[in-house]
């Protein structure tokens, strides 16, 4: 009987760790994740228009209906990237995810406080490789460091009435990512 | 043999323990680090790099995209003020005020995330719609029948969630009470 306990807690303990293992290594192998929904309708470092959610078709779960939204899937293997959205009437964002969907960076058209949100993306080696003397130019750039040398930006721009939203595509449409 | 007979033993308690609270935890959804206010919860802090490995293993399942912290923060409710899950059946009435923001939405999706079919189509309000009364405050109704003023359809299915996004606002991994983040009452009415 204290046998048949003694592997009984045995279990549970490795129980504990498999279930430790299978929560961490979930969004590594998950084939249904935001990124891998997105990928057959968003070429790489490109801007892609991601079409509304309907009752029907929607791209991902809880998406906000009265958004335009626009993906641009990145890869800075081969070098940083710029990117530039001009911001739209009413409400615009950028929205920058990891490969495994992590949130690191997000900026609306007031803290970019301009037309236009411009930025460079690069990685971390990236930016270390960059020479000094460009210190002066990048104060008047934006520069995002991304964790993963692949990853999503996400361009959102609000209709405040439904009638709108034609015209809050249309500024995404504007949206360029691209190789420096 | 014994041996044999207990590690197979211990193996199979793993696996049903390990495997089992996994699924229990992805399926119910019991995120930690919610900002919960009335019917509302939010959790702000999966729009950052902290957020928490069960929280990112549901985003991974699930397939969406947590709003980012520097864009706005999402509150959901799937149950009125009195813990009464919300059925597209019955009347439910949302009214209040929201915190402060630039922007709002309120959208209404099934358990699942999609929006629901209604013969106007309508799935939700953004806050320059809404009707609002002399004092700022509104009142949206939720309902498989019109309804005068902000109806949201419900198109009669059973069960539904209601997403509250605040978009340019102050609330977020700080906010800790209804305080500091007002959020429209959820009044459970009449059923068909």
């Amino acid at each position: 009987m204290i046998r048949l306990l003694l592997w009984l807690l045995g279990g549970v303990l490795m129980g504990g760790i498999v279930h430790l293992t299978t929560v961490l290594l979930l969004p590594g192998m998950a084939s249904q994740d935001a990124y891998s929904r997105l990928a057959p309708l968003a070429k790489v470092n490109m801007v892609s228009p991601i079409p509304g959610p309907t009752p029907e078709n929607a791209a991902m779960p809880f998406m906000d209906p009265a958004f335009a939204m626009a993906v641009c899937r990145y890869d800075l293997s081969e070098g940083p990237l710029k990117f530039s959205v001009p911001v739209s009437q009413a409400y615009t964002s950028v929205s920058f995810y990891t490969r495994s969907e992590v949130a690191y960076y997000a900026i609306n058209d007031r803290a970019a406080g301009r037309r236009v949100i411009e930025l460079d993306l690069m990685t971390t080696e990236q930016r270390n490789e960059l020479p000094d003397n460009e210190e002066i130019t990048a104060a008047d750039r934006l520069i995002v460091e991304s964790p993963s040398t692949t990853g999503l930006i996400v361009i959102k721009a609000l209709a405040p009435e439904p009638s709108m939203l034609g015209m809050a595509a249309n500024a995404l449409a504007a949206a360029r990512c691209q190789l420096q | 043999m014994r041996l044999v007979l207990g590690s197979l033993f211990a193996l199979i308690v793993a696996a049903a323990i390990g495997l089992g609270t996994t699924w229990l935890v992805l399926t119910e959804g019991t995120a930690y680090g919610g900002v919960t206010v009335g019917a509302w919860t939010a959790w702000p802090k999966n729009g950052t790099p902290g957020i928490d490995p069960y929280a990112r293993a549901m985003v991974a399942r699930s397939g969406e995209l947590p709003i980012g912290s520097g864009d706005g923060v999402a509150f959901f409710a799937r149950a009125d003020d009195s813990g009464r899950a919300l059925d597209g059946r019955c009347d439910v009435v949302v009214a209040g005020i929201t915190p402060q923001a630039r922007f709002w939405t309120i959208t209404l999706y099934d358990p699942e995330g999609r929006l629901v079919a209604n013969s106007v189509q309508r799935h939700g309000f953004t806050s320059q719609e809404i009707v609002r009364n002399s004092d700022g405050s509104f009142e949206i109704t939720v309902s498989p029948r019109a309804r005068p003023d902000n109806w949201l359809p419900t198109g009669g299915v059973e069960r539904y969630v209601l997403a509250l996004r605040l978009y340019d606002t102050p609330i977020g991994v700080a906010t800790r009470t209804g305080r500091d983040a007002p959020m429209p009452a959820v009044t459970g009415r009449a059923c068909q």
